[in-house]
Parts: C-alpha cells; sequence; structure tokens
C-alpha cells in the first residue's frame, strides 16, 4: 500500500533537497534491516522510507506525484472508474453469476466449511497473509521398451484422476531413471500457488536379445562352423535396425566384432560369436575331421589347473 | 448510457465488437438489441473485458472459460461474505475467533 511519502519521511510539502537528504539519512540509521535484525517491521518501515526517498529525490517524478499524475508508487494514475471488482464483489454483483442465482444451498456451506478455501493446513499463513502452498509431487512408474529407451520416444500415460500426461523418454535413458515433469505434480494450495512436479520412473524391460553396458549394446550371434572357419558377411539387428556384418576367417566362440557407433549415444555394438554345429549328422564332416591334425593349440585346456 | 457512449470510452473498442460481446452474453445491458441501456455495472463489465481482451491479450476462444471461471470466483466471494455477515449476526465476536484459529494453521 502507498503511503504518502512526504509524511513517510516526515517532510514538509516544499521541503528542500537537503531536507530530504537529512531527513532520509536519519531514518534510514533508525530503521536498516541490518541495524535490526529480528525485527521484520522495521524492514518494512525501511523499504517504504526508500520508496518515499527515491520519488521525492527526483525531481521530475516529484513534480509528476505533486500534480497527482503519479501515485506514491511511482505508478500512472488511471483516470478509470470503478473497478469490475467494486460490483462484482457488491451483492448485485448477481446479475453476471452464470448459474442459479442468490440463496445458500447446504453444499455450498459444507464447500466453504470444509476447507475448500485453503485456509489453515500445515503452514498456513498468518491472518490476512494469502496461504500459498506448492502442490506435492506425484510418483509414478513407466515400463518401457528395451528399444524405446535405448532410442528415445514419448509416451502417453493416464494419471488416477484420468489427465494423460505425454512423457518424453530421452534416448538412453537407464533403467531406474527419473524423469521430472514440472508443474504436473498435485495442485498447489491458494491462489497463485504452483503445482507440484510428476516423478516418472524409467522401468527399462529386458530384451530377448540386446543386453546393455554402459553406452555398449552386447548381443550374442550364433554362426555356423562353416561362417567362423571361412569368414562370411552376415546380417545383425542393431537397435537402429539390421546392418550387415563382416566376420573374418578363423573366428571362434566368444569373438567380439565392433559395430562403431551402433550403440548407445556414443556407444558402440558389440557382437559375441556363438559357433553353433549343424544340427544333424554331418558324415562327410566326420570323416575330415578324423583324418585331420591341428597346426595350432592341440590342447585349449592347458591353461586350466587340475580340479 | 446507449451503446455509442460506451464505445466512446474507449479508444480502440467500435461498436460492432461490443455488439459481439452482448450478443454472446458477456455484457448484460437492459433493454433491447436497437435501444440497449448500460448501467454503472454494464461499463465496468466492458472495462473487465476490454482489460481480458486488449491488456491480457486472452484469445477470443478462451474468453468463455476465463469468464466463467471469474463469475463463479465472485459467486463464491459474494456468497463467503454473506456467510460471514450471518456468523456475525448470529454470534457477534465468533468471526474474530474463526480468523485466529485459521491464522494458526489448525
Amino acid at each position: 500500500m502507498a503511503l504518502d511519502p512526504y509524511q513517510v519521511l516526515g517532510v514538509a510539502r516544499d521541503a528542500d533537497g537537503k531536507a530530504l537528504r537529512a531527513a532520509y539519512r536519519a531514518l534510514a540509521k533508525k530503521f536498516h534491516p541490518d541495524l535490526n535484525p529480528g525485527k521484520p517491521e522495521h524492514a518494512e518501515r525501511f523499504k517504504q522510507i526508500n520508496a518515499a526517498y527515491e520519488l521525492l529525490s527526483d525531481k521530475d517524478k516529484r513534480a509528476r506525484f505533486d500534480r497527482g499524475e503519479i501515485d506514491a508508487e511511482g505508478n500512472e494514475a488511471r483516470p478509470t472508474g470503478p473497478t469490475w471488482r467494486d460490483f462484482a464483489d457488491a451483492a448485485g454483483g448477481e446479475r453476471y453469476h452464470p448459474g442459479a442465482r442468490g440463496g445458500f444451498a447446504p453444499e455450498d456451506l459444507e464447500d466453504i466449511l470444509g476447507g475448500a478455501f485453503g485456509f489453515g493446513g500445515p503452514g498456513g499463513g498468518r491472518h490476512g497473509a494469502r496461504v500459498r502452498m506448492r502442490g506435492s509431487d506425484a510418483h509414478y512408474t513407466l515400463t518401457v521398451s528395451f528399444l524405446d529407451a535405448a532410442r528415445g520416444a514419448t509416451r502417453r500415460i493416464t494419471l488416477p484422476d484420468g489427465r494423460t500426461l505425454d512423457v518424453r523418454i530421452p534416448a538412453g535413458v537407464r533403467d531406474g531413471h527419473v524423469l521430472r515433469l514440472r508443474g504436473q505434480g498435485h495442485p498447489g494450495f491458494g491462489e497463485g500457488a504452483p503445482a507440484g512436479d510428476a516423478l516418472v520412473e524409467i522401468a527399462v524391460a529386458p530384451h530377448p536379445h540386446f543386453r546393455r553396458e554402459g553406452d555398449d549394446i552386447l548381443i550374442d550371434v550364433p554362426v555356423t562352423l562353416k561362417e567362423a572357419v571361412l569368414g562370411a558377411s552376415v546380417e545383425v539387428p542393431t537397435v537402429g535396425g539390421k546392418v550387415r556384418l563382416n566376420i573374418p576367417p578363423g573366428s571362434g566362440t566368444g569373438t567380439r566384432l565392433r559395430l562403431r557407433g551402433r550403440g548407445i549415444n556414443q556407444g558402440h555394438q558389440y557382437v559375441v560369436l556363438q559357433v553353433v554345429l549343424p544340427p544333424g549328422e554331418e558324415p562327410e564332416l566326420a570323416a575330415f575331421l578324423r583324418g585331420w591334425t591341428p597346426r595350432h593349440g592341440g590342447n585349449p585346456r592347458a591353461d586350466m589347473e587340475a580340479g | 448510457m446507449r451503446i455509442e457512449a460506451v464505445t466512446a470510452l474507449f479508444a480502440d473498442l467500435d461498436e460492432p465488437e461490443l455488439r459481439l460481446w452482448v450478443e454472446r452474453g458477456w455484457v448484460l445491458p437492459e433493454g433491447e438489441a436497437e435501444a440497449w441501456e448500460f448501467q454503472e455495472i454494464d461499463i465496468a463489465r466492458v472495462r473487465l473485458l476490454h482489460t481480458l481482451r486488449r491488456d491480457l491479450e486472452v484469445g477470443e476462444d478462451s474468453m468463455p472459460v476465463v469468464l466463467s471461471l471469474l463469475d463463479q470466483l465472485y459467486d463464491m466471494r459474494r456468497r463467503l461474505k454473506r456467510l460471514l455477515e450471518a456468523v456475525d449476526r448470529q454470534q457477534p465476536g465468533l468471526r474474530a475467533s474463526l480468523l485466529e484459529e485459521l491464522s494458526r494453521g489448525a
């Protein structure tokens, strides 16, 4: 609320600059908040003193205030008529009520007395102060597929109160990551109070083939004995679709082949080969192996200690 | 006050627009279309509409929602005021002790 700046400073209307300064200094010394910790009412007073001095020490503003062109807060005085509020708060305002006029229904009383107005509650304000409480955060869990988590996606979730929320899942999100959606939680309490946030915990469902290690993707890929020995070009799945992979001759089970940049963000995909034998009988292969003496590595278990 | 006198109060409001507001039920002057009579409350209402549309840039489409919420708010304030007046008549001093209790944060 704006007070008369002359009264705030305790000076006459025709006080000159010197008198103003003197009055301001004397009051500022007395009410400066740093000199009066624990006296919030002094801080308020100091603000008024400052504002008054600011207005009156500016020749132009002071002249405009004296002529009534601006108010003590420096706002333009608006030559308007009575406001809507003046009318709407009066009984005559019922003319602009959309539904039934006047009167009290019992449920109105329940609404009002049941605390619908947001009085009180934890941290309730002082009398006269508006109660404003930020709404509480709402917690949700969203399960997304491995591929959606890797590539990013938008998922719509329906909240318990029927609202729907579009959740943008960033590419590469990890299991257990919590997304904070500002202002999408429970509504605030009181006029202008902000709503809480929605905290959405992401659960990433496992994939039958892909595994994740950091930003790398691992996948086991079976290859035939022939492909492993002779080399081949095969098609393998990645999170971004199928790509061709060259298998160098002489690759065995456990060989890791890197697909550069096919992981998550800057990661790679590693293809781990699994050599599989033909499912049926192969007499020719058996005959060949009987007559075959390997050139390298006679005993692959040589490194193993005796149990 | 006639419609042309009302629009004359605003630099940027013409009769067709005000007519539209009346036809939509946003302002409720008395009388027939050709002889609308705007009371003080209606002029305050026009001022509100003007503020919403021009200063706050509320879109044409959003106006019904905004007005409906505002009207409900003021309706509730009037009811609350009547309730408090009834409280005062029934039991003087009760209002003060109610406010005191509410300010403690129940």
